[in-house]
């Protein structure tokens, strides 16, 4: 029995979001109960009290998000989930703490859409609301798992992400994968790379809440830790206070952008699965870029030189790899569970160098590798 | 102003926005005193207010404040107390905050009886977007958006708290400020969730549609309108018609909410290491 790997389970997508979560030190979950994001809620009520963390279901989504807020401010890493009509009352307090540097993780699993659409089926249609969906001009992250293994490690990213850049970042995850289950293979403790909210040197004669550094990102102290100082979603100075003064809007949300935009080499992650000298490209991510794969496979198999490209980080979209990608292949084709949200950006990146083709799917089933070797071979 | 509330002002944030004649500044130097006569740390505190006129209050003080978004202070401030029970928290909202748009917040606030204390400011009126009916607009009344007066009945807000589950609830007015510091510091040392309704005056956009005249006449109007508790138990209903209460409305005991969470706490770690 020495082979046994000890920390392989057994693991649904939800409650790998939720051990993910548990092992990057967050301590607070604040929702709203919505399908197919439910297990998430269900497990972190359990658990969290175990390790000394709060859960509290709030009176509605709006207030789940503002809840998660208070509470990193307060000090906790924190986390709410939710599903298609839930993320989009979130988009609101989304807002807010993209503009007051709040860190903080929001988990959206995909269900077929618009409105309340079809509860318990797949989809991507959030794509770019993720992108968009709070109103104003803000920097996102977010990234898109494609196995149960990969919920767990990018939940702990997204939570590293967002306290090292002190922004919210959505894992944006579908119901297929949230409840699938596989095998995880869990690090073990001490393994975990947990990134902390960098923190003001103690002492200083005045902290200013919003002056960053080189990198952009301001030291955060937490509440009642000893710096006074004043949070709010009006534009404000480095002081926190609030302005009208356009110079000083345009700087901080220049700074905003610039924080993420020019860590762009620590944020985007994507995988290339025989793209080398591939003259067909799939573009795909979560779990249609698993029917990608194998659709990929089958049509190297029969001599055509296909390669899958997935972005992880689906936002910021890895513009700059898809140019390149654009350059060697004869096509691209972008299965997505969505009218095609995904393939104006890559069209973007592209721009006219090579042809684009979609594969949409969007009545709640995934698309099949068959469906992704038929346009393969059609090309 | 009388002892050492000032230091509760964030001096650098002046001066404020409020108009001439605004009661705001008198409920903000309610509350200061009220915080100068209880000591209040102001590192261990927080202050969090929702959007509006009377939510410009956070920002001029000198805690860890928070102005948040349009109704959800309650909420923000529920993730704070919860994550961090030690922490003391203050929530300061408007009338059309904390009874419209975060309406939800304050009945769950109040069901959950989390040890919050809450201050709203009731003008009557939107102030900041230049003066839109709220829920709390009296009968028949003129506003922007009621140009032949109100036809919507409006809350009793302390009645609406106390029905939720808070466990304290007082009204005072801006012309009352000394019952309204008592109330601010009862409701504060109250363990539970507290609201303070601080009935003030918006000469500008509410007076002013209604002719109520000037500030000092509007605070006039709310000496003659306010009705003590005491005395208001000898009046006939006839008598008390456009009156009002004043004074602490409502006190019980009932379990608080980030308690009940500490003793789950306990009880969840115990059975774990039972497993």
């Amino acid at each position: 029995m020495t082979d046994v790997i000890p920390l392989a389970r057994l693991m649904q997508g939800n409650e790998a979001i939720a051990e993910g979560a548990l092992d990057a030190g967050a301590r607070f979950f604040a929702g709203y109960p919505i399908t197919p994001s439910t297990e998430i809620a269900e497990i972190l009520a359990k658990k969290l009290p175990i390790v000394g963390g709060k859960f509290i279901q709030m009176e509605d989504e709006m207030a789940s998000m503002a809840a998660v807020i208070g509470a990193s401010l307060a000090g906790l890493k924190a986390l709410t989930a939710t599903s298609g009509p839930g993320f989009s009352l979130k988009q609101e307090n989304l807002g807010f703490a993209a503009i007051a540097e709040v860190p903080c993780v929001v988990v959206n699993v995909q269900r077929c859409g618009p409105s309340t659409g079809i509860p318990t089926a797949t989809a991507q249609g959030d794509v770019m609301q993720a992108r968009w969906g709070t109103h104003g001009d803000h920097p996102v992250i977010a990234l898109c798992p494609s196995s149960v293994q990969e919920s767990y490690s990018l939940t702990i990213r997204a939570f590293n992400l967002s306290e090292k850049y002190r922004t919210p970042v959505i894992l944006l995850t579908e119901e297929i994968v949230s409840h699938l289950r596989e095998r995880v293979n869990l690090p073990q403790p001490g393994e975990i790379p947990v990134i902390n909210r960098k923190k003001p040197p103690a002492g200083l004669k005045k902290y200013y809440p919003y002056r960053a550094g080189e990198d952009g990102v301001p030291p955060m102290a937490n509440f009642c830790e000893g710096y006074r100082y004043h949070v709010t979603g009006l534009v404000h100075n480095e002081n926190g206070v609030p302005t009208t003064n356009p110079e000083l809007a345009q700087q901080l949300l220049n700074r905003l952008n610039n924080k993420i935009m020019d860590h762009l080499d620590d944020i985007v992650t994507y995988d290339s699965h025989l793209t080398e000298d591939a003259e067909i490209i799939v573009i795909a991510y979560g779990a249609v870029a698993r029917s990608a794969k194998r659709a990929v496979r089958d049509a190297r198999s029969e001599g055509i030189k296909a390669g899958l490209f997935r972005p992880v980080t689906i936002w910021p979209f890895p513009y700059r790899e898809v140019a390149a990608l654009s350059q060697q292949a004869r096509a691209i084709i972008v299965p997505e569970m969505n009218m095609g949200q995904i393939k104006g950006e890559v069209e973007c990146a592209a721009r006219n160098s090579t042809k684009v083709v979609g594969l949409n799917r969007f009545g709640g089933e995934i698309i099949t590798p068959g469906e992704i070797l038929g346009v393969i071979k059609s090309i | 102003m009388q002892g050492n509330a000032e230091r509760y002002l964030n001096k650098e944030r002046l001066p404020h926005i409020w108009c001439p004649g605004c009661g705001n500044g008198i409920v903000l130097g309610a509350l200061i005193r009220a915080f100068d006569k209880m000591g209040v740390d102001q590192d261990k505190t927080v202050v969090i207010s929702g959007i509006g006129c009377s939510s410009r209050a956070s920002g001029y003080l000198d805690f860890n404040s928070m102005h948040t978004t349009h109704g959800r202070a309650l909420a923000f401030a529920t993730g704070i107390k919860l994550a961090r029970p030690e922490i003391n928290v203050f929530v300061l909202m408007g009338d059309g905050d904390a009874s419209a748009i975060g309406g939800n917040h304050l009945i769950h606030a109040a069901r959950r009886n989390i040890d919050i204390t809450t201050v709203i400011f009731n003008n009557s009126i939107y102030g900041m977007t230049g003066g839109q009916y709220s829920p709390l607009t009296p009968r028949d009344c003129r506003a922007t958006t009621a140009p032949y007066g109100t036809v919507e009945r409006p809350f009793d807000l302390a009645g609406l708290a106390q029905a939720a589950g808070a466990t304290y609830v007082g009204r005072a007015t801006t012309y009352h400020t000394g019952l309204l510091t008592r109330l601010i510091i009862s409701g504060a040392c109250h363990k539970g969730f507290s609201v303070i309704e601080a009935v003030t005056a918006c000469p500008v956009s509410f007076g002013r549609r209604n002719e109520m005249g000037s500030g000092h006449e509007m605070l006039m109007w709310q000496k003659e309108h306010g009705v003590p508790v005491e005395k208001a138990k000898h009046l006939t209903p006839e008598e008390m018609k456009d009156k009002f209460i004043i004074g602490e409305l409502h006190k019980s005991v009932a379990p608080e909410y980030t308690e009940i969470y500490g003793q789950l706490i306990k009880k969840a770690q115990c059975s774990y290491k039972g497993e």
